[in-house]
């Protein structure tokens, strides 16, 4: 599933003419503990919609890249900063996520017989349209923010350099999923939102529609990966494929800590982030993802279940 | 209900006997070799598709990391035969026991999994794979492997001035895995398979060793793959990493017998005949202007049939399949 993170512009990558001092190992974790964090909130969307309706979206990678797309246009045509852009992008994606599930996932759900494999195929034909459809609007030419306000800026803590957009795209992870957190365990929807996720049946008993709650489901996890996209589109390049590459490691990450568990997603993710660090300061980096990989197999071979999971 | 039963096998047999005459002929009025160029990948679909069924499909173990089988059986006939010169039938049969032996390694730990994590399992193994490849010099690394020419010849399998050949092949090659799956849908090993996909425990409990019969599907599925990617590898005579093992081949090799009907004994084929000519037309007529029109048509398709029929187009042609359009 694509390139890994080949295409990636301005990551802090370990000279391999110097010499690996204690100094680059904290350098290379600590880009990698950021990115991990950026992973958690770009799976956090697909490990919401797996929780509450078993369905993996195959299209999770398209969402990010239409996500960045609408960053990037919003910056090139009316000069809005990324930073700005991601709450209006997220609430674009709330819709496109509800709608989505209200024209395509709702009818996959429907299925009587193959049911996992219409989900697969029907949201991966989805992903597939969606790529075409970029090509079409925007072509395949690769295209940056430049000059945004953070791009490119690192700032030093302790001695340690940090890029700021990641610097800044963890920290929207955290409260990303501290805000979460609460809306699950504290709002009716939330509540709603778990109650149907045990029992869709017994939900409508008590008069919630249960496509209601679905639909909100889908446009909450898009409106995530929508502000994932947002801080991603900073310092990535923006093109029709782009989301292939991460989709891989958004399944991975959420597989990792567990289906079924949201907060797993966050977990995984810093894990994704901290491995793919390691693997690339011992392999050379084309095959950094290979230990993300590794340690996913590692991780379900000895526990089925990811590391949190219910499922 | 078991003569019943019989007699539909027999019919199945004719019926197939009679498309692969037909199949054998067409070649014989359609001299375009633009057209014949898509009957060849047509077949040649049918017959991944229809191995890939057989692990994915019958016994529910569900792969979208097959790409790994058709690039180690292409990677395998391409390196033995420009490194070391062995014939590519030698390649072939080496693929395939390759893959197979990989695909039940694999499978010791991976077939504990389930749902979700055995699929993922699937793909990330096939993008390890991938990966090594790419950075393996001795293997062309990431620009591939160019299969010299060396004349045409069935000895080496390489045909330049006609794709006849190479046609045949494929329809063999379909037939065989047509004949693979149509014997084991009525052998002990099918029954097994069914229960395994049904409810794994259950059949365990009647005595189905469910570990040892998807080893089994595995090696079988693999095999028939890796023949496959042998085949490819000579028939387009370059092959690279990303082309061979790439995910979206795990997809592509998938999707025929999704479409086409997962579980069924025709749903492969109806799938490929379906599928690729029209992939393949679409791509053609309006891909040329590298604005992604194919990337819409191709996806809008598969999301339609995916939700309209999720059993699959044997469903609408029920009393060709005779088994109702799905497995039981």
């Amino acid at each position: 599933m694509g390139p890994g993170l080949r295409q990636e512009t301005r990551e802090t990558h370990v000279d391999w003419g110097a010499a690996v001092t204690a100094e680059t190992i904290i350098q290379s974790l600590a880009s990698g503990l950021l990115m991990g964090l950026l992973y958690g909130l770009i799976a956090a969307g697909l490990a919401l919609i797996f929780g509450l309706m078993d369905v993996v979206n195959f299209a999770h990678g398209e969402f990010l890249m239409i996500a960045m797309y609408a960053t990037f246009f919003l910056f090139a045509f009316f000069a809005i900063d990324p930073l700005l852009a991601a709450p209006l992008v997220a609430a674009a994606l709330f819709v496109f996520g509800a709608v989505v599930y209200l024209l395509v996932v709702r009818f996959a759900m429907r299925a009587k017989a193959n049911a996992g494999m219409v989900q697969i195929f029907s949201t991966f034909g989805l992903a597939i349209v969606m790529r075409g459809l970029a090509q079409f609007f925007f072509t395949p030419d690769y295209r940056s923010v430049t000059n945004s306000w953070v791009g490119g800026k690192t700032i030093s803590i302790a001695g340690i350099y940090l890029p700021e957009p990641q610097l800044i795209g963890a920290m929207l992870s955290i409260a990303a999923f501290v805000a979460l957190y609460f809306f699950i365990n504290r709002t009716d929807f939330g509540r709603a939102l778990e109650a149907t996720r045990e029992d869709a049946g017994a939900v409508a008993l008590v008069g919630i529609d249960k496509n209601r709650v679905f639909a909100l489901g889908w446009g909450l996890g898009a409106a995530l990966v929508g502000l994932a996209g947002a801080i991603m589109a900073i310092f990535f390049y923006v093109y029709p494929d782009v989301g292939a590459s991460f989709a891989l490691i958004a399944y991975v990450t959420v597989a990792l800590g567990g289906f079924g568990s949201v907060f797993g997603a966050f977990a995984g993710g810093i894990i994704v982030g901290l491995v793919e660090a390691t693997t690339a300061m011992i392999l050379p980096p084309s095959l950094k993802s290979v230990g993300i990989y590794a340690v996913y197999l590692l991780v379900v071979f000895i526990r089925p279940r990811g590391l949190f999971g219910s499922m | 209900m078991d003569t019943h039963f019989a007699q539909r096998r027999r019919r199945d047999l004719i019926v197939a006997a009679c498309l692969a005459v037909i199949a054998a002929l067409v070649p014989l009025f359609v001299k375009d070799v633009y057209i014949q160029n898509i009957m060849v990948l047509t077949l040649m679909y049918a017959a991944l598709s229809q191995s890939w069924n057989i692990l994915s499909g019958y016994c529910g173990q569900i792969s979208l990391g097959h790409a790994l089988y058709f690039g180690l059986g292409a990677y395998t006939t391409a390196l033995l035969f420009t490194k070391f010169g062995v014939l590519p039938w030698f390649g072939m049969l080496a693929g395939g026991a390759i893959s197979a032996v990989i695909a039940m390694a694999l499978g010791y730990p991976c077939f504990r999994l389930r749902g979700h994590y055995f699929v993922i399992a699937t793909i990330v193994i096939a993008e390890i794979a991938l990966l090594l490849i790419q950075n393996w010099d001795w293997a062309g690394a990431a620009l591939g492997i160019d299969i010299p020419v060396r004349g045409d010849s069935w000895l080496k399998f390489q045909f330049t001035r006609s794709k006849l050949p190479y046609f045949y092949f494929a329809l063999a090659l379909a037939c065989i895995a047509w004949l693979v799956t149509w014997w084991l849908e009525d052998s002990k090993w099918g029954y097994w398979w069914r229960a395994v996909k049904d409810n794994p425990d259950a059949a365990e409990s009647l005595g189905v060793v469910v570990f040892n019969s998807k080893m089994g599907a595995a090696a079988v599925s693999a095999f028939l793959v890796a023949v496959g990617g042998s085949f490819y590898a000579q028939f387009v005579s370059y092959i690279d990493p990303e082309s061979v093992m790439g995910f979206q081949f795990s997809l592509l090799m998938a999707l025929p017998a999704v479409l086409g009907g997962i579980g069924t004994l025709w749903g492969p084929v109806l799938g490929a005949v379906i599928l690729i000519p029209l992939t393949e037309l679409t791509r053609s007529f309006v891909g040329g202007s590298g604005r992604g029109v194919d990337l819409i048509v191709y996806g809008a398709l598969i999301v339609a049939i995916s939700l309209a029929l999720p059993k699959g187009l044997v469903s609408v042609f029920g009393m060709l399949s005779g088994r109702k359009g799905a497995a039981r």
